[in-house]
This record gives C-alpha cells, structure tokens and sequence, in this order.
C-alpha cells in the first residue's frame, strides 16, 4: 500500500469497495436474487423459491452444461496447445515478424464474435470444407476467439523467462525437445495455466459466435441463458447463468488445486 | 553424439578424471562477432592451453561476455574457427560441444531439487541411472553440497546455489568450463572464499581448462594461470598473469590491472645487460626494468602503488618528490594522492612515519629499481 496514513487507508478500501460492490456484486446479486425469485415488481423479490432451478434441471440444462464444458475444454486446450507453439517459434523470428504476427493474433478479439461467427458460417458452408452443423465448427469458433489471450499470456511468459536457463541448459547436453520439455514448459507452466483459466472462462461465457454456429442438440449454456430470456424466461435464465457461473468457479478452482500440487508450490 | 565420453558402469571419481584429464585447448583462430554492422569482437586468436585457467578480464562492454558465448555456441562468428582439443566446434550447436557453463545468476532450475539440478546434464544425455547417482554425488561433494541434495534452489543462500551451479556444470565432466562472472553476484566476504574454493577444485581437477570471464581483477589475479585482458572488442594484452602484473605492456593494462602508476620519462640509456634503463622524469634520473627502448625514447614508467615507500632504505634507490594532496586511512593500508609534476600517483602504505604530513607538503617517495618496468607511450592500444 502506497498510503500510509490510516484515514487515507480507509477511504481508500471504502472506494475499493464502492466500485467492485457495485459494478461486480451488484449485477450477480441481482441475478441470484432473480433465480430465486417468486415475483419481482418492486426493489426487492416477493417470495424466494428454488422452482426456476427445478425447471431449467428438468429442460435441456445439463445438456448445456455438458456442451459447454466440452466446448470450453477442448477449445482451451486447443489453443493453449496452438498458442504456445506460436509463441514459442515467433521468439525465434526477427523483431518486425513478431510484431505482425502477434497482432494478426489479436484481430479476432478485436471483431464482433458475431461476425467471427458469420464469417466461420460462410468460409465452411462449402464442401469440402463443410462444417456447418457440426460440432467442431462450435469449437473451432471458440479455438478462434480464444487463442489470442492463450498467445499472449504465453509470450509474456516467455518474455520475462530468462535465456540464461534455456542455454545452460543447451551446454549441458540437453538437445531441444528435451529442454523443451524439461526446462522451458515447467518455467512456464504459471503462464500456461493462467491462460488456461482464461481461455476457459471466456470460452463457458461465449455468446456472439456461438449463436451464429451452433447445431441442434448442441446448446451451450450461454444460448440456453439468451434463448431463456428472449423468450421472457428472465428467472430461468438468472438460475441458469448461477449454473453457468457455479460450473465455471468449480471448475477454475479444480484446475488451481491441481496445479498447485503437481508443481509443489 | 554425446560429447561426454561415458566409460560405462564405473564410478568415475575426481582421480580418474585426472587421469583421463589431458584437457582440451580452447582456439580462436582470428574469431569475429557483428550485431548487425556493429562489431564487438575484432578477429581475435587467442590459445587456452589444456587444464589452463584464462581469465578474461576487462571493461564493461568490452566483449569478454561475447567471446564466451561464442565458444558455448550461443553466438556465431561473423568470421574465423573454433576449436575445442581437436574438433572444430564453430558449426555444432551448444549441445554438441561438450562444456560446462556457470552464469553470473546460477539460473539453477527453480522447478528441480539440487541433485536433480546436478544430474540434469547427464540424464539430458542418456546416461545409465547408477553412473548418474554416483556423479551427482561426486560433483556434490566436490563443492560441499552433499548435504543439501534434497533442497530447492530457492531454499539456498547465494553462495550454495553457485556451488550447486558449478556441481551442475561438473557433473557431465565437461572438457572446458565456462564462468561468466560466477561471483559477481554474491557479496565480498564470500567472494573470497569462493575464489580459493575454484582455485581448490582446480587443484583437484587440473585437467579442466577454464574460461573465466570477469571484471574483478582481484579474482584475476588469484586464479588465473593466464589473463587476457579485453578493450573495445580486442585483447590488447594476453600474457601469464605474474608477467602481466610485472611487467605491463601498455598503459591499458597497467592501469586496469592493479591501477598502476604511470610516469612519463624520456629514456637516457637503454637497458644493459641486467635489463635496467635510466630514464628521466622532470629533472630526476630513475632506473627501471627496460624492454627495448632507446636513449631518447618517451616512455613511461610503472609503478604499482604498494611499491612505493616514504622511507628510504637501501633498495629503494630512487626518489622522486611530489606534493601530497589527499590522504585515505583504510584500517591496514592508508592511500596517499600525490601530484609528481603534474601526474597523479597513488601510494598505498602499511607502515607510515610517526609523524604523517599535511596535504599541501613536499613529500619524497622511494621506490626500487626492480619494482617498476617502462612502457612505451604509445602502445596505449
Ligand atoms: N544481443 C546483442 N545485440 C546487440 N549488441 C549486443 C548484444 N549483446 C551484446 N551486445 C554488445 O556487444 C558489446 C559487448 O558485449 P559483452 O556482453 O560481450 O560485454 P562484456 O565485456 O561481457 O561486458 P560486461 O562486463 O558488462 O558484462 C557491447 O557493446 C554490447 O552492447
Ligand atoms: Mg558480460
């Protein structure tokens, strides 16, 4: 803390506070709030009932719960995978290269997910690149929209990880896969798994892109939210976002305790 | 290939390397590296014989850093050969070449324990899981870490993780060792003690030829069986590292090593047959250890500051007279500046007369004929 004294520290939580309850809490806890709710006309909720989760678990609930998390994973995966190949053979390109491709990278964050969408929809409606209605063109809208974060968290891992360990450990005998694998990858793993995370909770909130592409049958929970509230089914889509984000915290969280032990921290 | 000879299932302990220990000699055959356009190291040739220890030692920005990246394959020769013993390395990348490397920060690897650190190398290179536990054992002891082989670097003082580092580099039984700046890191009082440690494992491995890149001139001085002493990407002095100190053959040198006095003089008489010159400073004769010069000849003559002496006695036969301008007391040595006719000279004393002079005074300095050696003005490089 770069405030010392204990008024300025004070007034300084109470503005800490201020914004993070109101642009963070506020909107969730209004949601939790609707996904409770019986009836809602006034400032608060009449009557809390567990009825909309009883709904949305009757419906196709678990399916987007299940199409989400495959999604989300192999996605991230895919383009943790991607991403940090890149990452890894542009450091070994000229500074200009770099700089290109690396904002080449970033385009698809930059453009509307519903045009990445719109734009996947129509770049594979041909055969023999056909891939609409399936799966994979899902994952492959996400793998798109995702990696550049995979990307750049990986090249700021890179960037800050010293040369020196890479090249002792070349004079020791270790040929490039090997250092690789043994050396490069676990000084990075922090890196990894932040973009990971990253790329895995942008993948569960996805909406744009998805909308455009999705195949019958497979509903991701972020469709699921917007078709529940488009058709007026505001309580429903509360319940399923509290879903939405309990699969991801649960998830996230998992993902932290296992790393944490494989790398003894 | 691996560049490690592995003799099989046999513990290989320090005497054997000994024994196996011929070395290698380290060859620049006129090496040159360019970042772009810019130039850091001029066509350098420079011979590390086996087992020899070279200092190389010079200026920030001077290349010493370069010429050793250059011999670990971590930079490529704009132009010119490198050889290793009898292979030249200047095309095989870093794996290939047989050395081990010791780096100002350790870079130990966070993620492994100290022996799996110290067994990295061989296990890199496929070597037998029995031979590897016997070597990182050995390298351990070596540098008095056997006790810590379970630690994480992190759990270790710098002086430990410098240890481990050079039991890292050991443990392959590199052919060259490489030491860029190795202590520079850690603080003075364990700077020494590392010093006389590498110079003990050099005893007890004297088949190992080191490169050792430094700034400290102190650490040159201690370890080194020869200094090469680097300006503006060129040697501009290499020689054994008592000759270097004695007898420096340019201003360079013998200002970076050791901070030597230089008096400018015009030569009376050339050296005779016991190697002394008389030379003139102001209008003072002296007498030094002369090289070739010739009566008439500017030059300039060396002293080291220790050498001089504000008591005469019978060695100390010359004399010259300066006004002295500071004085430093530093516990067992004080450090006088005095102007000689215009030239600042440094006199470091252990014993003082009783009776010290003021700034300002007119002081007489003594000094021997055998501790001072003329140089020629112009070969300040
Ligand atoms: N990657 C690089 N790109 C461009 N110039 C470089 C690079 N590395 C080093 N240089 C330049 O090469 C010259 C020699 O550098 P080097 O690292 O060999 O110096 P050094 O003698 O080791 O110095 P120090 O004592 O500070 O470590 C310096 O002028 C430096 O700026
Ligand atoms: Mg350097």
């Amino acid at each position: 803390m770069l405030v010392w004294s204990r008024p300025g520290r004070i007034v300084l939580w109470m503005l800490f506070a201020l914004i993070f309850g109101v642009l963070f809490l506020a909107p969730l806890a209004v949601i939790l709030l609707s996904s409770l709710a019986d009836q809602w006309n006034g400032v608060l909720p009449r009557g809390l009932t567990t009825a909309h989760y009883a709904d949305v678990a009757r419906g196709a609930a678990w399916n987007s719960v299940k199409a989400s998390l495959i999604t989300g994973f192999a996605a991230s995966a895919l383009a943790l995978v991607s991403g940090t190949w890149a990452a890894l053979s542009l450091r070994l390109q000229g500074p200009a290269l770099k700089r290109l491709l690396g904002l080449l990278f970033f385009i698809p964050s930059a453009v509307p997910s519903v045009s990445v969408g719109l734009g996947l929809l129509v770049a594979f409606s041909h055969p023999p690149l056909l891939l609409n209605g399936t799966i994979a063109i899902v994952m492959i809208s996400h793998f798109v929209l995702i990696s550049a974060f995979t990307f750049g968290n990986v090249s700021a891992g890179l960037a800050r990880l010293s040369p020196d360990f890479e090249q002792v450990a070349s004079s020791l005998g270790a040929r490039p896969a090997y250092r690789l694998w043994h050396v490069t990858l676990p000084l990075l793993a922090p890196y990894l798994v932040a973009a990971f995370g990253l790329s895995f909770a942008l993948s569960m909130g996805e909406l744009g892109a998805t909308v455009m592409v999705y195949p019958p049958g497979w509903v991701t929970l972020p469709v699921s939210i917007f078709s529940l509230t488009d058709r007026g089914d505001i309580f429903a889509g509360a319940a399923l976002t509290m879903i939405l984000v309990a699969a991801t915290l649960i998830l996230l969280l998992g993902l932290e305790r296992v790393t944490k032990r494989a790398t003894g921290a | 290939m691996s560049a490690v000879t592995f003799t099989g299932n046999s513990v290989m302990d320090i005497d054997a390397a000994k024994v196996r220990g011929a070395g290698s000699n380290v060859y620049f055959d006129k090496v040159s590296v360019a970042y772009g356009t810019h130039v850091v190291l001029h066509p350098l040739t420079l011979d590390i014989a086996p087992g020899e220890i070279l200092a190389m030692i010079g200026p920030s920005g001077s290349g010493k850093t370069t010429a050793l990246r250059a011999v670990a394959g971590f930079v490529r020769p704009a132009s010119g050969r490198i050889r290793i013993g009898a292979t030249d390395v200047t095309d095989l990348p870093p794996y290939e070449r047989g050395l081990g490397m010791v780096v100002q920060n350790y870079a130990l690897f966070p993620h492994m324990r100290v022996e799996d650190n110290v067994a990295f190398g061989l296990r890199a290179q496929g070597a037998d899981k029995p031979l590897i536990g016997e070597r990182v054992k050995d390298a351990l002891a070596t540098v008095g870490m056997a006790t810590f082989a379970r630690r994480y670097p992190r759990e270790l003082s710098g002086g430990q993780q410098q240890r481990v580092a050079i039991a890292r580099a050991l443990a392959v039984r590199p052919r060259v060792l490489l030491l860029d700046e190795p202590l520079s890191a850690l603080d003075a009082q364990i700077r020494r003690n590392m010093v006389e440690e590498i110079a003990r494992l050099h005893r007890s491995l004297p088949g190992l030829t080191i490169l050792y890149v430094t700034h400290d001139q102190t650490e040159a001085l201690t370890l080194a069986d020869k200094i090469a002493i680097m300006r503006d990407g060129r040697v501009c002095s290499h020689g054994p590292t008592t000759e270097l100190y004695r007898r420096p053959p340019n201003r360079f040198t013998a200002e970076f090593l050791g901070r030597a006095n230089l008096l400018p003089v015009t030569v009376v008489e050339g050296a005779g047959p016991k190697g002394f010159a008389t030379a003139r400073h102001g209008d003072v004769v002296l007498t030094g250890a002369g090289r070739d010069e010739r009566a008439g000849d500017k030059s300039l003559l060396c002293i080291r500051p220790q050498h001089l002496s504000l008591t005469a006695d019978s060695e100390h036969t010359n004399r010259i007279v300066g006004t002295l301008r500071e004085v430093h007391w530093q516990g067992e040595l004080t450090h006088l500046v005095l102007d000689v006719g215009g030239t600042p000279v440094r006199v470091s004393a252990t014993k003082l007369p009783t009776a010290l002079p003021e700034p300002g005074a007119r002081v007489p300095l003594f000094f021997a004929p055998t501790d001072t050696s003329l140089l020629p003005e112009d070969a300040g490089v």
